[in-house]
């Protein structure tokens, strides 16, 4: 058996920016596992621009941003096995991986688990009708398209108004395909601002709130879907069937974050956000394993994942060279219209600037976001308004942390 | 033109069966599938139940049928290495109304000669089955029941059945049959044509439009479509047997199983159709699934449904399967309306077609060299670390992994793109390898299964598809 002192699984953008922390941080013998033969994850198809604002204070395409990274890593000469998939991780951090060379077995001293997610399929929708050809989810479409170099269709219907959805419209109205419609089922789009702007109002694709796909037609190949207006509850409204002939239904109906390895490590998990439970450090509940990036809880933007992976990274190297960090745990909730924050729970003895991330249940105007613990504001911020599909951040400053569970809330002002 | 001592229309399990069964003699024989592989029609979308024989009604040719195929292909399946368990079943009561039909069945079943029956308290039932509905009174438990993977069952069959010299013809579709000097000419709608001695008309729900092209079309098929949900294998363990309902007017009613590969299917409803190819779901049906299993299972996470499909059986008038040589027209088998419990009775039914053909003439002189093995797929996630190394350094591709969700490599891909009968198609390959059939469904494989295929088949990516004809998948190349 090989021993490396930090094995991460997964070389997209929060694997890379794990690695490249680590190493900064003392501990350089870091390697990444990944399962393509190019690292970078998702951001390789990802050949629109908008990365990198926040982190690199340019404006990026993802092969670009993830090239940034790439560079880093390889300048530091860290390892990664590319080709190379995970088929196990122990809860004493022996990882399995395979490969074309064969099953690598290694003894980490910590491990980060930097999986991403995938998209939910359309047989987790349960959508009714037949099951013809030409039904993708967007990110396969993308693949196809910037990766492969081929159009999965000439007509298009789009189910979720989620960020990838909104780019796969523009993207298949550039390379020719017409965009028949983009249909939420939700009140409200789950994607952000900037993109439907920027990728349906910019090109005239009407996108339908309330709206889903009730029906799919066709036999070998689609011929088109039928849509209705949903109520509240998203059953259908009755009389508002509508059919749209098309050969191409994307999906981009959620994410889910991918945590077949993490289960079966028996690690514990947050039903929320489907994504291990983890301290201010990314550390799960067993020893030495940490989680960050979309396989914790879905991001909307890739410069937060990387921001947020050089924790997990500064953690593990932190493990490696101290072991556990004694004390200790506060449990972190969310309530009154939270629905999330990451971390679950914070070790009483943290020391510097603690990040909460969490996610908001409905849309809303003017509001303010608050942890508290006890009497004692930890951290607040007032927003102009709030969105589920916009990730919040709060920010705890040092020396605030007292005893007691923290709670975190919005209130409409 | 190509001439066959006996021509077989349809490669569902029953026309691949009875294929594997006549390669047994020196005979030439041809399977003719109007889909891209076999396997295709209901033999793709059932329960993949192996009952145990309690239902059929005694007397008919499906309990006598089902008596003797049930061991018969619980041994085929070890022949050909097809994935089964004896898993057991029970039809489960629900209060003093229902539990005289419990009776019923076992009585039934006593005269149908099946052993294993056993008529148990709900208390009982639960013992065996904690996650079983409280209401539940009375249960008949049958321990000679099983799970079979169907198309698996049947592409090994067919697969043997070439081995051992069979010919496949797929993308034939019948669209004329003549008879003259006694050999059947038959036609399909491409432009092929081939002659046989023989003709056996297992086409299923096209089974009457065969049988009348050939000039004996006496019954009509009535297709009746079966909808299922099947739910990721985190549910696969929520019970071990499978459990069914007392039969009501619309057959043997909704059921709660384990599958061979470790998910939980639920279905089948019922609803006539107007042909085989109508294998659309619908809101209304699958919200019936989910009242109608939650029945029997109230545990059941339908937020884990990984996909819904629908199978379209070949029902008739009067319920029984027809298998008998046509009184019109010589060295014609009509082999049809075989519903439930066909699949249980696949390699009884060929067994029974070979002695019909033979009592009309067919001459059956045994192969010597006749092997009915076939081996298992390599599966890469069932091998221990020292054979994963093994078959990795003889063949690197099964280093790769293709579809994390199920562990798929790409050795295994490449095996079911050469291995008779070959994948053609992105489905073809995701029966023979399971490639796709996780949670993502494909999202991540799919463009690499698709690019293996067009390498292999040396074509462009567009002319790969997901089940032949149109069904393509990428139009244009950017």
């Amino acid at each position: 058996m090989i021993k490396h002192d930090i094995v991460i699984v997964g070389g997209g953008p929060a694997g890379m920016a794990a690695a490249v922390a680590a190493y900064d941080r003392g501990v350089t013998d870091v390697v990444i596992i990944d399962r393509e033969d190019t690292p970078g994850g998702i951001l390789r198809q990802c050949i629109h621009n908008g990365f990198g604002l926040h982190k690199l204070g340019q404006e990026l395409t993802g092969p670009e941003y993830a090239t940034v990274y790439a560079v880093k890593v390889a300048e530091r000469g860290i390892k990664v096995y590319t080709g190379t998939t995970v088929l196990s991780v122990t809860q004493d951090r022996i990882v399995t991986a395979t490969g074309r060379e064969g099953i690598v077995q290694i003894q980490a001293g910590a491990v980060v688990l930097t999986m991403g997610c995938r998209e939910r399929s359309r047989g987790a929708l349960n959508t009714p009708g037949t099951r013809p050809a030409g039904v993708f989810s967007a990110g396969t479409a993308q693949k196809l398209i910037n990766i492969d170099g081929y159009m999965p269709g000439k007509k298009a219907v789009i189910l979720g108004s989620g960020d990838i959805g909104l780019i796969m419209a523009r993207r298949m109205t550039l390379e020719g395909a017409k965009v028949e419609a983009v249909c939420e089922i939700m009140p409200y789009s789950g994607g952000l601002t900037r993109n439907i702007v920027q990728c349906l109002e910019d090109y005239d694709i009407p996108l339908y709130l309330g709206t889903t796909v009730v029906e799919i037609h066709g036999k070998k190949r689609l011929e088109g879907v039928t849509i209705a207006q949903v109520d509240e509850n998203r059953r259908e409204i009755p009389d508002t069937r509508r059919y749209i002939e098309c050969d191409t239904l994307l999906l981009s109906v959620g994410l889910v974050p991918e945590n077949e390895l993490t289960i079966a490590a028996g690690i514990s998990m947050d039903r929320v956000t489907g994504g291990a439970i983890v301290d201010e450090n990314c550390h799960t509940e067993i020893s030495g394993i940490f989680a960050r990036g979309n396989v914790l809880h879905v991001h909307d933007l890739v410069d937060y994942v990387s921001d947020e992976a050089e924790r997990a990274g500064c953690g593990a190297a932190d493990y490696v060279k101290n072991g556990v960090q004694a004390g200790e745990y506060i449990p972190v909730k969310a309530v009154g219209g939270v629905r999330y924050v990451i971390p679950q729970h914070i070790n009483r003895n943290a020391t510097g600037e603690i990040s909460l991330f969490m996610r908001v249940a409905q849309p809303s105007g003017k509001a303010r976001i608050t942890a508290r613990q006890g009497e004692t504001i930890l951290a607040t911020a007032t927003k102009l308004k709030t969105a589920p599909g916009e990730m919040e951040k709060l920010i705890i400053r040092p020396g605030l942390l007292g005893t007691g569970e923290i709670t975190v809330e919005i209130e409409q002002l | 033109m190509e001439r066959y001592d006996v021509l077989i229309a349809g490669a569902g399990v029953t026309g691949g069966m009875i294929a594997r069964e006549l390669s047994r003699y020196n005979l030439s024989v041809c399977l003719l599938e109007k889909e891209n592989d076999v396997a295709c029609g209901a033999t793709k979308a059932n329960s993949g139940i192996i009952h145990g024989g309690h239902d059929p009604v005694p007397g008919t040719l499906k309990a006598r049928l089902n008596a003797i195929g049930n061991p018969m292909l619980f041994e085929a399946c070890r022949q050909l290495n097809v994935p089964h368990r004896r898993n057991e079943s029970m039809v489960c009561a629900f209060g003093p109304d229902e539990e005289p039909a419990v009776d019923r069945l076992y009585q039934r079943g006593l005269e149908n000669g099946i052993e294993g029956l056993e008529v148990i308290t709900g208390d009982m039932a639960r013992q065996l089955e904690p996650a079983l509905s409280t209401q539940i009174t009375k249960a008949l438990l049958i321990k000679n029941s099983g799970i079979v993977c169907p198309y698996s069952l049947t592409i090994a069959a067919v697969g043997n059945a070439m081995d051992n010299g069979v010919t496949l013809k797929r993308n034939f579709e019948i669209n004329k049959i003549e008879k003259t000097d006694g050999l059947f000419t038959v036609c399909s709608a491409n432009g092929e044509t081939v002659q046989g001695e023989y003709l056996i008309n297992c086409a299923g729900c096209a089974a009457d439009k065969i049988a009348a092209m050939a000039g004996d079309g006496f019954y009509t098929i009535n297709p009746r479509a079966g909808e299922y949900m099947l739910m990721d294998k985190s549910e696969g363990g929520r019970v071990s047997r499978t459990i069914f309902q007392t039969p009501g007017k619309e057959g043997k009613g909704i059921l709660v199983t384990p599958t061979v590969h470790g998910n939980l299917l639920t279905g089948p409803t019922a609803q006539a159709v107007d042909s085989g190819d109508s294998t659309f779901t619908s809101a209304q049906q699958l919200e019936k699934i989910q009242r109608l299993a939650a029945k029997s299972v109230p545990g059941v996470n339908f937020r884990q449904v990984i996909t819904s499909f629908s199978g379209v059986r070949s029902s008739v008038d009067g319920g029984d399967f027809i298998i008998r040589m046509s009184d019109k027209v010589e060295k014609f088998a009509h082999v049809a309306a075989i519903d439930s419990p066909g699949l249980t009775c696949c390699v009884s039914i060929a067994v029974y077609v070979v002695d019909m053909l033979a009592q009309a003439g067919l001459k059956l002189t045994e192969k010597e060299n006749w092997n009915g093995t076939r081996e298992d797929p390599l599966a890469f996630s069932k091998m221990d670390m020292d054979q994963k190394n093994k078959v990795i350094a003889e063949n690197p591709a099964y280093g790769k992994i293709v579809c994390r969700c199920e562990t798929i490599t790409e050795g295994e891909i490449m095996e079911s793109l050469t291995r008779q009968p070959v994948a053609l198609d992105l489905d073809g390959v995701k029966r023979r390898t399971r490639s796709g059939m996780g949670r993502c469904q494909g999202g991540f494989c799919s463009p690499y299964i698709m690019k293996l295929i067009a390498q292999h088949t040396g074509t462009d990516m567009t002319a790969v598809t997901k089940n032949g004809g149109s069904s393509y998948i990428a139009v244009h190349k950017l």
